[in-house]
């Protein structure tokens, strides 16, 4: 089976008032089917630009990128957007659920754009919700749900169409440590029950901790990638 | 995305926003209701107009006398008593002309039975039924023999009827006493209903000119001479013909002032709906400039919604709305707020159409080109004043998006 993410020479340059400023120098690394991998690393380190650019929110300046075997560099606006619609899930820091719209809605959101009859949304959406233990909070706004019930609404969210890769940015940045722990309980029941490839980003060791594996960036550059031996048994 | 759906999504992002959907609305509810109630309120009038002209008879001629000179004193048009029968004969001979009917009118009481009734006492020809274009409702007309014969015959008006004859009985066939005299009433008028003044046109007893002339007023002369031209195009060569002809008849030299005044009711008609229709010219401007400001304060609600749902859009863009689907939702928000907007001002105006014609008891007619066409603008409105901040949003950077605070 292909590897879900390969990248191979991955360069990311943005222009900055005339400079060039080098968020990724090279980055060859690729994620198995059914991995749990925490990318870490200081700010300023390339973490956020590499996740947003196998997230295929944004395109390498140079290298080449397969997702699921295919090469995706080089696609457009809208094609980068018919794969994030099917393949990929996003959990932010910030749950960014839809405010004064209900927890099923939000969970529906990705099966819109997908084009998934109205009947079958309903459906797979509860499903999801029971999955991550929020089915109870259907009719409930955000601003109804603690930090920790919105996260698990987001990531209901991420699962509705069956993602090959889910991206976890700062997941537990907004959340307090009991929260925390129930939010990387339920990604890492995913990953273990569901076999779901999970990428997570985050700056936070006990964060990192829940992953199998751990790559640290720094400069742009992968400093280490190391399996995580306490806990992957 | 089909078109379902996207309604959908924008339907439900302005109903999240209640209120500030509402605010933004009413520019073009107001705009559109204005122009509902203006035109309805406008056409109603010119319709008035139109159908008061055309129950007097739609190419109609009015002769009626002069004003004459007293003792230094001016009557009023109508106070000289120059105009005969013989004119109208003469008239009736001249090209273009359909039909003359000399008209004798007295105030009387006319009693029935035990029932009286002050009305106007109309002595015509049989010919005014067709200048008039009134219909009988019952019996019949006098012919040319009871002119002749100064029959005391008798065709009365709808009011009268209803006053004289309460009870519901035909009155065809009964005796009516005029000013002492009896006259059979032989027919009965279809309703005209009120005249372009007021006036109840129905409340009026018609009888042969020559009896009004012998038995009513015991003068030689008529109140007017009605004119039926042939047809409308002709209208002022008849008009033109006669006045010549009356000069000659009445040896009025051309020094003098006429002795009798002519009237064209066609004229009077159109002068009335070109008015009308510089008023809809007027009414429609001031109306497009509304539904723009309007449009405008659409514009400004959508450019503030755009930066404050950033991070919507963001994440619709993250979980893989294309560019186009986030322009064509906020496009049809706006289309959808401008449309609510001129539907809504349409009921509103419809509204105020219906009080204004119960409380002022003014005709109104709502033109459905108008209703029709006040709509379609609004939402043009709506996607004119839409398409820059949605395509503002379908622009925006999806990881940026996601980051604004």
């Amino acid at each position: 089976m292909s590897a879900v993410v390969e990248v191979r020479g991955l360069r990311k340059i943005y222009p900055l008032d005339g400079n060039e400023v080098i968020a990724l120098a090279g980055i060859d690394v690729a994620l198995a089917p059914g991995e749990f991998v925490a990318v870490m690393g200081p700010s300023g380190s390339g973490k956020s630009t590499f996740m947003q650019i196998v997230g295929l929110l944004d395109s390498p300046s140079a290298g080449t990128y397969r997702f699921e075997g295919n090469d995706v560099s080089t696609l457009h606006g809208d094609e980068r957007a018919d794969i994030r619609s099917r393949r990929l899930g996003f959990v932010f820091q910030s749950y960014n659920l839809l405010s004064r719209t209900s927890a099923l809605e939000n969970v529906e959101l990705p099966m819109v754009y997908a084009g998934v009859p109205e009947s079958r949304r309903r459906q797979i959406a509860v499903e999801k919700m029971e999955l991550v233990g929020v089915a109870h909070l259907q009719k409930h706004n955000p601003n109804q749900m603690s930090g920790g019930q919105q996260q698990r609404v987001a990531i209901a969210r991420s699962l509705v169409n069956d993602p090959g890769l889910i991206l976890a940015d700062e997941p537990t940045g907004a959340l307090d440590t009991k929260s925390s722990a129930d939010v990387m309980q339920i990604l890492q029941r995913l990953n273990r029950e569901q076999g779901i490839t999970i990428m997570l980003v985050t700056h936070e060791p006990e964060v990192a901790a829940y992953a199998r594996r751990v790559v640290t960036f720094r400069d742009g550059r992968i400093v280490s990638d190391a399996q995580n031996v306490d806990r992957a048994a | 995305m089909t078109l379902a759906a996207t309604l959908r999504l924008a339907l439900q992002a302005l109903v999240r926003n209640k209120i500030r959907s509402l605010l933004t609305m009413l520019g073009i509810v107001i705009g559109v209701a204005a122009v509902i109630v203006t035109v309805a309120i406008g056409a109603g009038a010119r319709a008035s107009v139109q159908n008061s002209i055309n129950s007097l008879g739609s190419n109609l001629i009015v002769v009626q006398p002069g004003s004459v000179t007293q003792s230094g004193a001016r009557s009023g048009f109508g106070g000289a008593s120059t105009l005969t029968p013989d004119d109208g004969l003469a008239i009736a001979k001249l090209p273009g002309v359909a039909s003359v009917s000399p008209q004798v009118t007295i105030r009387t009481q006319v009693v029935a039975g035990e029932n009286n009734w002050q009305t106007t006492v109309t002595g015509v020809a049989p010919t005014y039924t067709f200048i008039r274009s009134w219909p009988l409702a019952a019996g019949r007309f006098f012919g040319e023999s009871d002119l002749a014969g100064s029959a005391k015959v008798a065709v009365l008006g709808a009011t009268v009827v209803q006053q004289l004859f309460p009870d519901g009985q035909s009155p065809v066939g009964a005796t009516i006493m005029v000013k002492g005299a009896p006259f059979t009433v032989i027919g009965t008028l279809a309703p005209l209903g009120q005249s372009g003044m007021g006036q109840d046109q129905d409340d009026t007893v018609i009888v042969p000119y020559t009896s009004a002339m012998e038995r009513l007023t015991g003068l030689t002369t008529v109140n007017a001479l009605l004119v039926s031209a042939a047809n409308s195009s002709e209208i002022d060569a008849v008009q033109q013909s006669l006045t010549a002809l009356l000069e000659q008849r009445h040896r009025i030299t051309p020094s003098q002032p006429d002795d009798f005044q002519v009237r064209n009711l066609q004229s009077i008609a159109q002068a009335a709906s070109q008015t009308g229709a510089v008023m809809e010219f007027l009414l429609a401007g001031v109306a497009a400039v509304s539904l723009i400001v309007g449009g405008i304060g659409i514009m400004n609600i959508m450019m503030v919604s755009v930066t404050e749902r950033t991070r919507e859009i963001g994440l619709r863009m993250a979980v893989g709305a294309h560019a186009k689907t986030i322009l064509s939702q906020f496009l049809t928000e706006s289309i959808a707020l401008s449309t609510i907007g001129g539907l809504a001002g349409v009921c509103i105006g419809a509204l105020a159409t219906i009080l204004v014609a119960s409380i002022a008891h003014w005709p109104t007619t709502i033109p459905a080109q108008w209703v029709v066409a006040s709509v379609l603008f609004a939402s043009m409105v709506g996607i004119f004043f839409g398409y820059y901040p949605a395509q503002k949003a379908s622009r925006l950077n999806p990881i940026d998006a996601l980051r604004f605070e």
